[in-house]
Parts: structure tokens; C-alpha cells; sequence
């Protein structure tokens, strides 16, 4: 346990010692501000009868950073060690490969966190602005962030196992961004396929990350996405663990 | 502690890549309080043979134990024992000295208070306290070899493995790690690689050298000094005509060989290689004694393991040659 959490410390801390970070950060305010500044134009000045946590979500750069920045967070962590030689020295300490990869993973979820917390600032100034005297709409607030959370768990663990598996940062960011955009596309067949009732009909609602991010944005939480999400991020990380323990069977 | 056995004991280990064997059943011990060197050329299999006893890379067959455990199926009780510091020494840039130091203490197990005890200790031991608040990153290659050797001091390992410690350093910086690696010997068991011979003759009690996988020779570097100088050369000055000279020694029995040449001025300079056993200075000093040549220099060529490690591994590199 002591391991684990001097890796995470050190691992989070990283993204704020290096310019990498800073600059996630930046690139992130960017479309976060871009999304706002859409929301507004959007709506016009005029009401609208929706919570505005899905407006948000319905803009593009909503998942242009979920899409982009995951795999720039997740990409160093394993593919900078084993590039600068780190990784061996690491891999003799007394600490366990689960603890390496859930340390890493936990790192780089806690920064996919902080990342969004602007986004809150964002909702906050609309709800100052707009209808004083209404309450702050909490659940779907929350519900949202569970969701953001949930769809970051997915692809923070895709993008340690894209880590895990080279030395290079940007084929380790290629392969998390394809693995992610993948499942991002894969959403789209609910919207493709509505006549007939075949399995995929059935089963494309399951996997529409779009779809399951609506519903958050609406305060819907449903088991069926937590389930979903969280039994892929149990996936992902099993994979990464495999390939980091695959050294061994060299 | 418990165990007072060798602290390495490798037993026919052999390590394949493929068809390649990078290591080819490779047997051997090293005693606690030794300083061993592994010496060989690139790709003899020394970082692998490293790996494997710091259990980086698991061994195809064979079996290693450190401090009585076994490298593959106690791997969390030896790391727990041992240090190792891989080639090139990789450093995280970004880190301050004694951050990286207090990290690389927690993740062996150190708990805080010891952890701050022993950072504090190694820093100084490692001449590090000028620099423990500057960035890794920024310091020179000496300062981070330091840095690595007092990680690998941290949490007081029975055994330190270091890969090829003075790689890339200036002659004044190896110079320093040298002395710090045999300061290490005092307290610990070292096993310290090298393609360097004289590095590897000037720090280590006992070498082990390595060609293609194979250990070829593993002695005493004070041994095998000794099983070259049986064969001891002899280097002379005198002052006659080079002819002359020559006629005189090919004359002498204790001579096997000898090369004459005519240098500056009167004096001739000869290398005289003695049969076995024999020392040739009172000889060639008796035979100018005799003839009334005067004689200005003579000296014993004493082999060193670069001679030794050349003659090891010449049928290597004459076969690489020959293609």
C-alpha cells in the first residue's frame, strides 16, 4: 500500500513537473472554453428546456476531449519509463506489477479529474447569470461528472494498455486514440442500424458511449453503463498487466 | 543476517532469444563481502546475467539464488536485498535529488521516518549534499552516477549489482565512482560489469569474464596476472650494435624469443620474452655485465588483464575477422 501510493504520488505529480501537463491543461481549457462559448451562441439568449449539462455534452469539443486527451495523458506512462531506461530500475524495486499499473492508472484518472473541474466553473457562471433565485441543478451536475468519470476510467485504462505495449509516446497516443476513437464510432451504429432486429441492433445501444453520455447529461444513472464501464476498465487494465508481466515469459 | 552462504550461488543458467543464447549455461558463486567483476565485450551477456539476479528477465533454464532465495520464485524478498543499478543509469530528469532519493526509499519499503534517515546518510555518503535540492536534469553526468549509486545504497542492500557504473564519465568522475565502488566493498557484496579492463582491475578482488554467453576464465585479477606473467616479457636498453646484441641473446637458453632493434643514437632497445618461469632481468644484466655494454633501462612487462582478456577472447575475434 505504501508503494502504491508513493507511485501515485509520484506519477500525478509528474504531469505538473514536466510542461506536458501544463499543456493538456491548456489544450483542454481551449475546448472546454470553445464548448461554452458554443452553448451560448447556441441558446441564443433564449431559454431552453433541457438540463444544461446536456447542452454542454452536445457540443463537439465535449468529445474532443475525452477523445484527445486521455490518450496524451495515459501515453507517457509506461512508454517514457521503458524509453528512458526507468522502467528496469523500477521493476526491481520490492513493488508488485498490479501496484505499478493500478498506481499509474490512478494517477493518470486522478489528472483526467482535474482536467475537468473548469467545466464546473463553466456551469456555475451560466447558473449566476441566468435565472436568479433557481436552484444550481445538482443531480444532473453530478450525474454528468459520474459519467465523465466513468467514460474516463474506460479510456484512461485503454491508454495505459496502449503505454504498456511500446516504448514510443506517440505510438503509445496513436494506439489510445484509436482504440478510443474505435469505440466512439462503434456508438454510431445505434443511429445506423434502427430497422430489422438483429443482435447488433440489440447489442449497439450497450456499447454507444454517446447514447450512455446523454443520459448522464440528463441525470440518468443507469447500473447497465456503470457495469459497462467499470467491467471495461477491469478489461483494459487486466490487459495491461499481461503485457507488463510479458516480460517474463520471454 | 540468517544466511550465511554465498550470496549469489548460479547454477547452469542459460537464457535464449529465440535460437540465440544470450547467456549459455553460466555457473558460478559469489561470497558476501566480495567485490566481483564481470567483464566481457558488448553482447557477452553480462546485463542479461545482471537482469536475471536482479529479477528483471526470468532465466530460460538453470537456477539463481540470491541470499539463499530464488531469483524467480522469491523475486519480492531478493529485490528487498539487493540494489541494482542498470546500464546508463536512468534517472527521472525531473525530479529534485533528494525527492527522487526519498521516492526511490518509499518504494523499497522504507517507512517515512527511515526513509528520511537513510536519504539523509547515503546523500552525504555520496557527496551529494551540495546538490540535493537542484533537478536531476540539470546536473552533470558525475553527480547523476552519484545519485544512482546512493539509490542503490538507500535501503542498505546485502548485494549492489551495477551495470557498467562508469559509462561515459570523464577520467576524474571515474576516477570518483571507482573509489566509491570499493568504499561499497567495505559493507556490501558488489558484482559490477565492465567492458573496461583496467576499471574492473583497479576495483574487484575477483573477475569473471564472459565471451558469447560462456564464462571463459574465473579467477583472482591477482591470479590471473600471475598466469601471464609466467610467460613475462623483459624490455632492455643497451648500448651495442644491434647484431651483436641479438647473437648474444639468441645464444642464452632462458631466452624463447627475442626482437632487436636499433633506436636512438647507441642504444638498442629488445623485448625478450623468457620461457616459462624464468625471470630474465638478472640474465640480460649479467650478459651487458659480461660483454661490457652499458644498459639503460630495464623492465619487467607486467601483463595486464587487458593482455589477459585479449588472449581470452582473440579466437573470438579472429573468427569475427575472418568473414
Amino acid at each position: 500500500m505504501r508503494q502504491y501510493r508513493t507511485l501515485v504520488r509520484r506519477e500525478f505529480s509528474g504531469y505538473f513537473l514536466s510542461l506536458n501537463g501544463y499543456i493538456v491543461l491548456a489544450a483542454v481549457l481551449l475546448l472546454l472554453g470553445g464548448s461554452f462559448i458554443l452553448m451560448l451562441v447556441n441558446g441564443r439568449g433564449m431559454a431552453f428546456n433541457a438540463p444544461l449539462t446536456e447542452v454542454f455534452y452536445k457540443t463537439a469539443f465535449f468529445w474532443m476531449i475525452v477523445l484527445l486527451a486521455s490518450p496524451v495523458i495515459t501515453m507517457r506512462l509506461f512508454a517514457q519509463e521503458k524509453f528512458s531506461g526507468t522502467f528496469e530500475a523500477l521493476m526491481t524495486t520490492p513493488v508488485s506489477d498490479l501496484q505499478v499499473v493500478l498506481a499509474k492508472f490512478t494517477a493518470a484518472l486522478l489528472f483526467y479529474v482535474v482536467i475537468w473541474l473548469p467545466m464546473l466553473v463553466c456551469l456555475q457562471i451560466v447558473h449566476r447569470y441566468t435565472q436568479p433565485g433557481e436552484p444550481f441543478e445538482w443531480w444532473p451536475t453530478a450525474s454528468t461528472f459520474l459519467g465523465v468519470l466513468l467514460i474516463g476510467c474506460l479510456y484512461v485504462a485503454m491508454g495505459c494498455l496502449a503505454s504498456a505495449l511500446t516504448r514510443s509516446q506517440i505510438i503509445a497516443a496513436t494506439i489510445g486514440f484509436a482504440l478510443g476513437t474505435s469505440l466512439f464510432i462503434l456508438g454510431f451504429l445505434t443511429y445506423g442500424i434502427t430497422a430489422g432486429s438483429g443482435w447488433l441492433t440489440r447489442v449497439a445501444p450497450y456499447i454507444s458511449v454517446i447514447e450512455h453520455m446523454q443520459d448522464f447529461a440528463r441525470g440518468v444513472v443507469d447500473t447497465r453503463r456503470i457495469v459497462f464501464y467499470l467491467s471495461g476498465t477491469v478489461f483494459f487494465l487486466f490487459l495491461t498487466l499481461k503485457v507488463v508481466e510479458s516480460r517474463r515469459w520471454k | 543476517m540468517m544466511n550465511r552462504g554465498p550470496i549469489i550461488e548460479v547454477q547452469h543458467l542459460t537464457k535464449r532469444y529465440g535460437h540465440h543464447a544470450a547467456v549459455d549455461d553460466v555457473s558460478f558463486t559469489v561470497e558476501r563481502g566480495e567485490i566481483v567483476g564481470l567483464l566481457g565485450p558488448n553482447g557477452a551477456g553480462k546485463s542479461t546475467i545482471m537482469r536475471i539476479l536482479a529479477c528483471y528477465l526470468p532465466a530460460t533454464s538453470g537456477a539463481a539464488r540470491v541470499a539463499g532465495l530464488d531469483v524467480f520464485r522469491d523475486a519480492d524478498g531478493v529485490r528487498r536485498r539487493i540494489a541494482y543499478m542498470p546500464e546508463n543509469n536512468p534517472l527521472h530528469p525531473d525530479m529534485r535529488v533528494r525527492e527522487y532519493l526519498k521516492f526511490r526509499a518509499r518504494l523499497k519499503g522504507l517507512s517515512t521516518v527511515a526513509s528520511r534517515e537513510r536519504v539523509d546518510v547515503v546523500t552525504e555518503e555520496c557527496g551529494l549534499t551540495d546538490v540535493s535540492r537542484k533537478i536531476i536534469g540539470t546536473l552533470s553526468k558525475g553527480y547523476r552516477q552519484r545519485v544512482g549509486l546512493a539509490d542503490a545504497l538507500v535501503h542498505e542492500p546485502e548485494l549492489i549489482i551495477l551495470d557498467e557504473p562508469t559509462i561515459g564519465l570523464d577520467p576524474r568522475q571515474i576516477r570518483a565512482v571507482r573509489q566509491l565502488v570499493k568504499n561499497l566493498g567495505q559493507r556490501h557484496t558488489v558484482l559490477v560489469s565492465s567492458h573496461i579492463l583496467p576499471e574492473i582491475e583497479m576495483t574487484c578482488e575477483r573477475v569473471l569474464i564472459l565471451r558469447a554467453g560462456k564464462i571463459l576464465a574465473a579467477d583472482s585479477t591477482a591470479n590471473l596476472q600471475q598466469r601471464m606473467t609466467g610467460h613475462g616479457q623483459v624490455l632492455a636498453e643497451i648500448a651495442a650494435p644491434a647484431p651483436d646484441v641479438r647473437a648474444c641473446f639468441e645464444a642464452l637458453p632462458a631466452v624463447e624469443h627475442c626482437e632487436v632493434a636499433s633506436g636512438d643514437g647507441a642504444f638498442c632497445s629488445c623485448v625478450l620474452t623468457a620461457r616459462p618461469g624464468v625471470d630474465l632481468r638478472p640474465v640480460v644484466f649479467d650478459a651487458a655485465l659480461a660483454h661490457g655494454w652499458a644498459l639503460r633501462e630495464l623492465t619487467r612487462t607486467r601483463h595486464s588483464l587487458e593482455d589477459i582478456f585479449m588472449q581470452i577472447t582473440r579466437t573470438d575475434r579472429e573468427e569475427e575477422e575472418t568473414p
